[in-house]
């Protein structure tokens, strides 16, 4: 206890200055444009206390828990020298973290929605249903693909950009094709799939990748998985709604 | 005061319970490969545990602070600010009568970016590998003005009508050219800036905003328009990054000479 003391406070005051930009604005919005009264600012409080404490624990976590296991899983399995396991680590990490991450579930539903009213599936609830899980398992299989490719990359020493920007010239020749009511999901379902826990895994990850293989350097090559953790699922939930 | 207090434990002990659930196919993924795979024990198996449960507290606590002051508060003003009673126009809107929704949309972008747990998690391993030449802060800061444009640019797109697509196609056509001039250290970072910036604190805000506007200005429809948002927060933060990049390379060099 006594060791993390005084970081835990200082990282306590860090957090709440990483925080008072959103009340400032929420408070001068409210009071100088809207010009209504906070309705409770007793709320208001207590949430940004949560908030802050919240924010403290979680950099503590990162540093003492993600990224350690992170980093010390890529050293073992580059030492290891399996590149099938660590392929199928990446992408079951891929897999495993995204096809039960809340954001997705709500932009699923809103999907089988929008595919419903567009009469591309048929509007009950069960085939929504279908369109949504469909949907989620589409983007996980995207996302565990994206990390495999990334480590794949590491290894190899790819340069990341000519394998991004050919992605980039793939979705935009694919918008072309694909239903327009898919093509806003599918800009949106890149973004939304990489949550809290994944990133400073999957960081640590690739970082450890490129600093325990010899020739590859950690800023360059380690840098990359969450860009195609991003990039594929615009590609395949196109491809999803080409196909249903 | 007593009842509250436990309605709050409630509700803690339930986003506990979900983020839990959140964690633990990361978690099952780990442990099977650690037990089956690599086969070796963790050198520190307590403390990275610790660590785990920091993380899993730091999340439910922070999306029960962000549930309980701001999601609200922030809905609830998106909602105000597009309503058209508030804008006191008359009766036909022009784009230029939705100033304060662009306004507001920058400023969320931007405040909520700089709260983001992931890009934090990001910022410090950029700063700890190379070795402080990449500094926590400015990296932070280019992110959040990038999402902050980004926003405020899918406001007016929402606004206007325009489609999604030339706005997203124009935006790779200058990641492209700005890769071409930039320094190789940082593509691999600036592209990734780009994932890392929509997630727990931006995410909701951001639809909230998107819905918001879209179901308001006359002609658009909720569930086709609505969308688009989250894609311009993740496109122009690696526009930011990139520039900051170009411009820190090229003081450097002016200093240098």
């Amino acid at each position: 206890m006594k060791l993390i003391r005084i970081p835990f406070f200082r990282q306590l005051i860090r957090s709440f200055f990483d925080l008072a930009p959103i009340l400032a604005v929420v408070s001068i919005f409210q009071l100088v444009v809207i010009r209504q009264p906070i309705p409770d600012v007793t709320s208001l409080l207590a949430g940004t206390l949560l908030v802050v404490v919240g924010l403290t624990f979680f950099v503590q976590g990162l540093e003492q828990g993600l990224f350690p296991i992170g980093e010390t899983m890529a050293y073992a399995f580059a030492k290891k020298g399996s590149l099938i396991w660590l392929l199928f680590f990446a992408f079951a990490l891929g897999f495993a973290t995204t096809v039960a991450e809340p954001a997705l579930i709500a932009v699923g539903d809103e999907a089988a929605s929008v595919a419903a009213e567009g009469g591309m599936i048929e509007n009950s609830a069960q085939s929504k249903q279908r369109y949504s899980l469909g949907l989620r398992f589409t983007v996980a299989f995207s996302v565990g693909l994206a990390i495999l490719i990334g480590v794949l990359r590491i290894i190899r020493g790819w340069p990341l950009q000519y394998l991004i920007i050919s992605g980039y010239i793939g979705i935009v020749i694919m918008t072309f094709f694909a239903p327009p009511e898919i093509v806003g999901i599918a800009y949106d379902s890149g973004g939304v799939t990489t949550s809290t826990i994944t990133v400073p895994l999957v960081t640590a990850l690739g970082v450890g990748l490129a600093s325990s293989i010899k020739g590859r350097n950690p800023m360059v090559d380690g840098f990359g998985l969450i860009a195609f953790a991003s990039l594929t699922p615009m590609i395949f939930v196109m491809i999803y709604g080409m196909i249903i | 005061m007593i009842e509250s207090l436990l309605n709050l434990l409630q509700q803690f002990s339930h986003s506990m319970m979900a983020t839990s659930r959140d964690i633990l196919p990361i978690a099952a993924t780990i442990i099977g490969f650690q037990l089956l795979v690599i086969r070796k024990p963790l050198k520190n198996p307590k403390k990275i545990a610790i660590g785990f449960f920091y993380v899993l507290i730091g999340i439910a606590l922070f999306l029960e602070g962000l549930e309980l002051a701001l999601f609200p508060l922030g809905k609830l003003m998106a909602t105000q600010l597009t309503n058209p009673e508030f804008m006191q126009a008359g009766d036909v809107l022009n784009w230029k009568d939705y100033s304060w929704v662009y306004l507001f949309a920058f400023c969320i972008g931007f405040s909520t970016t700089l709260a983001e747990p992931s890009l934090l998690a990001v910022a410090i391993k950029a700063q700890e590998i190379s070795g402080g030449a990449i500094k926590s802060w400015p990296l932070r800061l280019a992110v959040s003005c990038g999402v902050a444009f980004g926003i405020a640019l899918g406001a007016f797109r929402i606004v206007t009508g325009t489609e999604l697509y030339m706005y997203i196609v124009a935006g790779y056509i200058i990641v492209i050219i700005q890769t071409a001039f930039s320094p190789k250290m940082i593509i691999g970072l600036a592209y990734d800036s780009g994932g890392v910036t929509t997630s727990t604190v931006t995410v909701p805000l951001v639809t909230a905003l998107g819905l918001g506007l879209a179901s308001t200005v006359p002609g658009r429809n909720p569930l086709l328009d609505g969308f688009g948002l989250i894609a311009f927060a993740s496109l122009f933060p690696i526009i930011a990054v990139l520039a900051y990049a170009w411009f820190a390379e090229h003081r450097f060099m002016r200093k240098n000479s």
